[in-house]
């Protein structure tokens, strides 16, 4: 017998069912079908002028920074700016976002590149699929648009958020990925991203930038 | 079949801890964690309602594991992964050996991971001629002592900075022997780029999973630092090994659970990464790992499931239980042995190495529940703590003088007119040795109170002979 | 002095039959003789029926048999009570949360249990939530620090009542201990078997008491009283402890707990 018919044999004993039970079956593929949710906070909640609001406010609570720009054109600007404010390398990897591909990089003569990071990258920028306002969570999807490399290995990450795209809950962000990818297919990695890079393992001392980014800069664009 | 335990020694242990001073420097640290749970408590409204739902999750995903392992199975499946099953720690680490030498492996690159470490993974690794490495920064520390996690999410909770920096030293030799590391925030930095060369030339990146979702055949893992992460995009393989009761239906479940994960264990909303990740990369991703593959471990649920102990199965490895035990914040978590410390430790512990090994765990508590009162899905610990004691004391495992102690109590207890008696006479006796001071520095049978305390010298003669004494009040 | 109480008088007394618990039989029966006061005080009519023991000790150390035994005899001894009262909130826990448990296997026996656990309450809390006592008329010159116990808190709900009968306690102030929530290493038998364990966690709480500025412990639990008191008098500490009904029944004669009768007389 195999290790997998042994396993599952124990369980269905353990359990007191041979599983082929009709109802049991049932109940499952109803579930997984139907992914019902189950108690969503008001926090994130309200109309999507104050989900914004809350959602900048729960980002700044988890160490990343916030700045708000009228519309896409205004990113670049605002990317030169913190690097320069901040004293970093003026350069910038992004992925094949088109959104940030149009954008007018020329002006702000940052040094660019395109693709998954190779590990020396001092700053990327991102497109957020979404973000959540209940915890100032950004939610970034793999693919080529926005390598998930770029997520983690450089040491300033900016994430441009289009306010139309601020949800309440975690549970919104799964169903606009349900409708992009289809019931049940996900994309290789979604990564749910609250702040910077941390570690609190030496004596409790909270430091940022532990292997991910030291800085996470957030640029929402537009009105909700 | 597992790692070594010392579980069965953990009065030693504790002695040991207890007379370590650099321990118990370090030990007042994991108090922050219970304020921290505390404060986001507070803020969110619904938490208590949510500890309801991610009970409620969790029960119903047992009553149907079966099937929901189906389901992932099938679903990861789909998603160009591979699947394996392992019946014991010695399958478990037997499969990914197997899958690293497959790839000529001679790195992996490790994210925090308890069932790794139940399993002796790196262990394994090593003597197949891989090198494991962690990277996490506590444990990266702690596996350069060559020690274990002394607690579930904050491995080197038992370390001072001047340990990391002494570990570093040690181990960095290419770096210059002169560098300031008097700040964590050089340690850091010196690790960071320490792990980043290893993260990058690794072959295969090892990950445990916080839950397995259902729907969509994919692990999440929770971290703060990061590097579970880049232990799962950039080497060309990444194996998820996680214990069969991982498993949640649907990503809505996960999120419910999820809401009571982070406050509970560090007080923060959510960890900084949460990652869902389900098969290797897609056409067209530009990173991702080329091989995907999920361990599913069983050693012992199985049997949990069917027994008095299969709410332990609840357990989401959160770690607020230690953080508010009087015992875990006295002697840390190395003393309980094994793997899993604090109250959690101690129910499953025995549940996975036997009662006979793991029998002291249950035993060393005051059952005073706080651990049950901030368990997020509330896992009654203390009422399989004393399960665990009737099992020992049917089995006759109890040490005879306590048995025996007991059984004289106990002959008394049941004999209510007997015991006045009795126990009139004894208290009498006691107030005429102890009335000079009051109390006894010293009494036989009592040296483990009288050690370090002083005990109370009884009044005199019982409350019920004065009140039967007085008169009219005879019942 | 009459204490206030929200009674009718017209209806007979509250039949309370007091669970003196062995602690307090066996090595303070003032605190039984002050928990006799504030319930007469209050209108109660007061039995002790023949008892021995909660069972706890059983119970905890594994030996269920005993514990059904002793509980069978307890539920038996005190059927002719309206409630039974405990100046412990261990005890108190025992029969009003475990007892249904030991018979949850047999439904006779556990609803036999369960209706006694209905009826069974914690002292401080009985006055106060089922008595609407609200003062008593008591004196204690001191500064206390009130020691929470864990059954008392997460069993019975006991935090409250016996702060707001303190309250009234003419020259007594109360002040909070840090980590109050946290146990004191008591645990019943674990004290004994697992001293070193329970040193080492008394010994934080009785720094905290010694460190809030207090002279005077109190709690409504007389283990956790001998278990902070044995490890402050061990350690030199000028700390009075007593049980709250103690003082709230403005009977303070008794030296405090562990001292000797010799010392207290001017």
């Amino acid at each position: 017998m195999s290790a997998r018919d042994e396993i599952f044999g124990a369980i269905r004993r353990s359990l007191g069912v041979a599983g082929d039970e009709a109802p049991r079956r049932a109940t499952v593929e109803a579930r997984l079908a139907h992914a019902p949710a189950g108690i969503v906070p008001r926090r994130g909640q309200g109309e999507p002028a104050e989900r914004v609001a809350t959602f900048k406010a729960e980002a700044a609570l988890a160490q990343a920074s916030v700045a708000e720009v009228a519309e896409a054109a205004d990113v670049p600007a605002e990317i030169a700016r913190f690097l320069g404010e901040n004293h970093l390398p003026a350069t910038l990897r992004f992925g094949e976002d088109a959104r940030l591909a149009a954008m007018p990089w020329e002006a702000t003569g940052l040094e660019l590149s395109r693709g998954p990071s190779d590990g020396d990258d001092a700053n990327a920028a991102s497109v957020a699929f979404a973000s959540v306002a209940e915890s100032g969570t950004l939610a970034l999807v793999s693919g080529a648009d926005n390598p998930t490399t770029l997520s983690f290995l450089p040491n300033t990450h900016f994430v441009v958020v289009f306010a139309v795209d601020v949800v309440g809950d975690y549970e919104s962000v799964f169903t606009k990925l349900r409708a992009a990818h289809g019931v049940g297919a996900a994309p290789r990695t979604v990564n749910f991203i609250t702040g910077p890079s941390r570690s609190a393992d030496i004596e409790e001392t909270l430091l940022l930038g532990a292997h991910g980014p030291r800085r996470l800069h957030i640029v929402v664009v537009g009105a909700p | 079949m597992t790692v070594p335990s010392t579980s069965s020694r953990f009065k030693a242990n504790v002695s040991q801890a207890l007379a370590d001073e650099r321990l118990q420097g370090a030990l007042p640290h994991a108090r922050n964690f219970a304020g921290a749970r505390a404060a986001a408590v507070a803020r969110l409204p619904e938490f208590e309602a949510l500890r309801d739902s991610a009970r409620a999750i969790k029960d119903h995903t047992l009553a149907h594991l079966d099937l929901y392992l189906e389901a992932f199975e099938r679903k990861a499946t789909e998603a160009g992964g591979q699947v394996h099953y392992a019946r014991d720690a010695a399958e478990a680490t037997a499969t990914i050996v197997d899958l690293c030498k497959a790839r000529g492996a001679r790195t992996v690159v490790k994210g925090k991971s308890m069932i790794s470490e139940e399993i002796g993974l790196n262990a394994a690794l090593e003597r197949a001629g891989i090198a494991a490495v962690e990277t996490d920064l506590g444990e990266y520390a702690i596996q350069l002592r060559d020690e274990r996690p002394s607690h579930i999410i904050a491995p080197a909770i038992h370390l001072t900075r001047k340990d990391f920096e002494a570990e570093f030293r040690r181990a960095h030799r290419d770096l210059p022997a002169d560098r300031d590391l008097s700040r964590p925030e050089q340690l850091l930095g010196e690790a960071r780029a320490v792990l980043r060369d290893k993260f990058l030339s690794a072959e295969v990146g090892v990950t445990g999973a916080n839950f397995l979702v259902a729907e969509t055949g994919a692990s999440i893992i929770v971290t703060n630092e990061g590097n579970g992460d880049l232990a799962q995009v950039l080497p060309k393989v990444h194996v998820v090994v996680a214990s069969i009761e991982k498993l949640v239906p649907t990503l809505n479940d996960a999120a419910q659970i999820l809401r009571v994960l982070a406050r509970s264990a560090t007080g923060q909303d959510m960890a900084v990464y949460t990652t869902i990740a389900v098969g290797p990369r897609r056409p067209g991703d530009p990173d991702g790992p080329e091989e995907w593959h999920v361990v599913l471990v069983d050693n012992g649920r199985s049997a949990m499931l069917g027994s008095p102990f299969k709410d332990m199965l609840r357990c989401i490895r959160c770690g607020a239980c230690m953080n508010h035990c009087p015992v875990y914040l006295a002697v840390g978590g190395h003393a309980y042995g094994w793997i899993y410390p604090g109250p959690m430790g101690a129910v499953l512990t025995p549940a996975l190495l036997g009662v006979a090994e793991g029998g002291q765990l249950p035993n060393a508590s005051t059952l005073c529940g706080r651990c049950e009162a901030v368990c997020p899905t509330r896992i009654p610990l203390p009422r399989m703590m004393r399960q665990w004691r009737e099992r020992e004391f049917a089995r006759r495992l109890t040490p005879a003088p306590a048995r025996f102690a007991l059984g004289l109590w106990a002959f008394f207890a049941k004999r209510p007119a007997l015991y006045r008696l009795s126990s009139d006479l004894a208290t009498r006796l006691l107030h005429l040795v102890g009335r000079a001071r009051g109390r006894f520095s010293w009494l036989p049978f009592a040296r483990g109170w009288t050690r370090s305390r002083d005990l109370a010298a009884p009044q005199g003669a019982t409350f019920q002979s004065r009140w039967r004494a007085k008169s009219g009040r005879v019942k | 002095m009459e204490n206030v109480v929200a009674a009718e008088t017209a209806k007979p007394p509250t039949r309370v039959g007091l669970f003196v618990t062995c602690l307090v039989d066996l090595v303070r029966p003032s605190v039984g003789f002050a928990a006799v006061k504030l319930l007469e005080d209050a209108g109660c009519e007061v039995v002790v029926p023949s008892q021995s023991c909660c069972g706890q000790p059983a119970y905890n150390s594994g030996d269920r048999a005993t514990a059904r035994a002793i509980a069978l005899k307890v539920i038996d001894a005190f059927a002719g009570c309206d409630y039974v009262v405990a100046p412990s909130g261990s005890c108190a826990g025992m029969l009003a949360k475990h007892y249904p448990e030991l018979f949850a296997d047999e439904p006779e026996l556990m609803r036999q249990a369960a209706a006694f656990a209905a009826k069974c309450c914690e002292l401080t809390s009985f006055l106060v939530d089922r008595l609407g006592v609200k003062t008593v008329a008591a004196r204690y010159e001191g500064v206390a620090a009130y020691h929470d116990s864990c059954a008392g808190l997460r069993e019975m709900g006991v935090k409250n009542q016996p702060r707001e009968l303190l309250a009234s306690v003419e020259g007594l102030r109360l002040v909070d201990l840090p980590e109050g929530e946290e146990c004191c290493g008591f645990g019943g038998l674990f004290s004994v078997k697992y001293g070193e364990l329970s040193d080492a966690i008394v010994g934080r709480k009785a720094s905290d008491v010694a460190a809030s500025g207090a002279d005077t412990l109190l709690a409504g639990d007389l283990g956790c009283l001998m278990n902070i008191a044995g490890k402050l008098q061990r350690q030199g500490r000028a700390v009075k402890a007593r049980h709250v009904a103690e003082v709230l029944a403005g009977m303070t004669d008794e030296p405090p707990i562990g001292e000797a009768a010799a010392r207290v007389k001017p």
